[in-house]
């Protein structure tokens, strides 16, 4: 179970850029300094107001851009929960779960407002509203996906194997 | 069921006969990474314990994104590169040796029908040369020079038939610009795009590197083409052997077919603050510039330098206007000072560069102040991407750009066609 957690909510097409601009990923190496400039073009206090727990929630097409994995790394390091989009670009999606930050493609975005309090349950495949009292169906992740995520992303996933999870 | 080049090289570099929506796990035959993502390469590989690399041979080991490093923590992160590659013995290309992509296709290491991954989103690149090419995060790529094998699912592939001639002062950069504000930034996600038809046929190499360099614009996960003649002669003067590759079959089942006729494109532009926001520069004629860039994986090739020298030949930046030149390598400089270029661009007074990716990074050689507005030959324009979120970027031809800079406004090329 993820949460409970607010929304924070962003539109379409959020590009890597966004998340984390090229300027501060080409010139800062350390996480906790790039961390403050998360999404900062589209929400320049982001980082000082979110909290441990909270949702990222957009709409269609999160994360295209760059395969810059510290795009899901920043919001990670920030406590990000998981991100709840309609849907992802396909590096960021991967980058995500490589780090062991959960994805969620769920087509009822638009019923979720900015400041709802949200809980996600990956396994069962469901988001529950509980600032609307309300409950919607994602995609569950398919299971060597959801594998390398319960690990905590490939790099532990590695470790405690011993190996990757395709050999 | 026919297959298609993405499925058949799949197939082949897996042992599965696959098909779009199989997972694979595909033998990789080249790896590529850069300095924007070097460190948390090297610390994923060192963490799940990597000692050596899978074939030093088929990695490259690129320092184009800040370079030279003009901040002390890349200085170190280029440090950490250089004895990374220098310990395992991989490729390694310094400072000034030219922009990843554009080394990767010169150096050989890309053949038709090889899978190709790099550390950067415009690996897809490489497609125009008949190769599956993508682009991966960090610790993927950590685990790529572990084990030189990595998972794909076989995507489904939409066809993009161009036909026709270009038009005077029309080029491969406007044919590609109208195709993704058509197709749209999310039009193709998770998809690979063939571009096929007449004008692709009849477009030097250069000019498809440019196509398929950008169809990670569209979400794709790679842009692909046919290896042709063209191709085989391109990639024998490098020396490459392997020159054989795939083509799609006849009965193919793409999942979309579009078509575009090019007869009568106009030059187009990729406006604030989004690539698929495309106009003809017709429409935004006469907004004022402040920066001229001429460069990056997408259009810093021979073919593009020659394009802007000839519209630049003995005349001079626009005052106000700062004009930036980076050939895409060290081998496309080299020609360029050959052939005079070089001499036009001083002439016209630009700053030229050395080869790397520049502003178009946005760390550095560039920067745009509030309210500044730049028109780049590269390939995005998000805000904030080469500086100021209050500055604009647009997106041309390396003609537009280089009339934009006589002028120092968005300048239709055509004005210039009595020269050409
Ligand atoms: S030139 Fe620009 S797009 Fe190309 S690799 Fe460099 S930063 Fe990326």
């Amino acid at each position: 179970m993820l949460g409970p957690g607010k929304a924070w909510k962003f539109g379409d097409d959020v590009n890597t850029d966004y998340i984390i601009a090229g300027k501060y990923k080409l010139s800062i190496t350390d996480l906790d300094e790039l961390s403050k400039h998360a999404m900062e073009t589209l929400m320049p206090d982001f980082s000082q107001k979110v909290k441990k727990g909270d949702f990222i929630v957009a709409g269609k097409n999160f994360g295209c851009g760059s395969s810059r994995e510290q795009a899901p790394l920043v919001l990670k390091h920030l406590g990000i929960s998981a991100v709840i989009a309609k849907s992802f670009a396909r590096i960021f999606y991967r980058n995500a779960v490589n780090i062991g930050l959960p994805v969620i493609e769920c087509a009822d975005i638009d019923k979720i407002e900015h400041g709802d309090i949200l809980e996600v349950n990956m396994q069962r495949g469901y988001v529950k509203n509980l600032t609307k009292g309300e409950t919607y169906r994602v995609k569950p992740l398919p299971p060597e996906i959801q594998e390398i995520l319960l690990e905590g992303g490939l790099v532990k996933y590695v470790k405690k194997h011993g190996r990757l999870p395709w050999q | 069921m026919g297959k298609t080049i993405s499925e058949k090289i799949l197939s082949h570099a897996s042992g599965k006969d696959a098909y779009a929506g199989d997972i694979v796990v595909a033998k990789i035959d080249a790896a590529m990474m850069h300095d924007g993502m070097a460190q948390l390469v090297i610390n994923a590989f060192k963490e799940m314990g990597g000692k050596t690399l899978w074939d030093p041979d088929r990695v490259a080991i690129v320092i184009d994104h800040v370079a030279p490093s003009a901040y002390e923590a890349f200085s170190k992160v280029h440090k950490m590169m250089r004895m990374f590659a220098f310990k395992h013995g991989a490729k390694f290309y310094e400072v000034g040796s030219g922009v990843c992509h554009q080394l990767m296709i010169e150096s050989g290491l890309v053949h038709p029908g090889s899978v190709i991954v790099g550390s950067d989103s415009h690996t897809c690149t490489y497609g125009a040369l008949g190769a599956f090419a993508t682009g991966i995060g960090s610790t993927e790529m950590a685990a790529v020079l572990l084990s030189g094998r990595l998972w794909f699912k076989v995507p489904e592939t939409i066809e993009v038939l161009i036909e026709g001639n270009l038009p005077p002062m029309v080029f491969p950069k406007d044919v590609i610009l109208k195709i993704i504000g058509t197709i749209k930034a999310d039009g193709a996600t998770y998809k690979a795009i063939e571009f096929k038809g007449s004008t692709v046929k009849s477009m030097n190499v250069e000019g498809r590197l440019t196509l398929t360099n950008m169809a990670v614009e569209m979400g794709a996960k790679t842009g692909i083409m046919e290896p042709d003649e063209k191709t085989r002669a391109f990639l024998k003067a490098l020396g490459c052997r392997e020159i054989k590759g795939f083509t799609s079959d006849e009965d193919v089942d793409y999942s979309e077919s579009i078509k575009f006729d090019v007869s009568d494109l106009e030059p187009q532009v990729s406006c604030p603050h989004a690539v698929d926001n495309v106009k003809s520069v017709k429409e935004v004629e006469g907004r004022e510039v402040n920066q001229v860039f001429i460069g990056s994986c997408t259009n810093g090739r021979l073919y593009d330098l020659r394009i802007a020298a000839k519209i630049m030949k003995g005349k001079h930046a626009k005052k106000g206007v700062r004009v930036i030149v980076i050939p895409a390598s060290r081998k496309v400089y080299r020609e360029a000072v050959k052939e005079g270029l070089i001499d036009i661009f001083l002439d016209f007074g630009c700053a030229i560069c050395n080869p790397g990716c520049g502003p178009c990074a946005g760390a550095h050689q560039g920067i745009l102040a509030p309210g500044e507005r730049c028109i780049s030959t590269s390939n995005r324009n998000f805000k904030a991407r080469m500086g100021s979120p209050e500055a604009e970027i647009y997106l041309a031809s390396p003609a537009t750009a280089a009339a934009s800079a006589v002028m120092g406004e968005i300048t239709d090329p055509r004005r210039f066609l009595k020269e050409e």
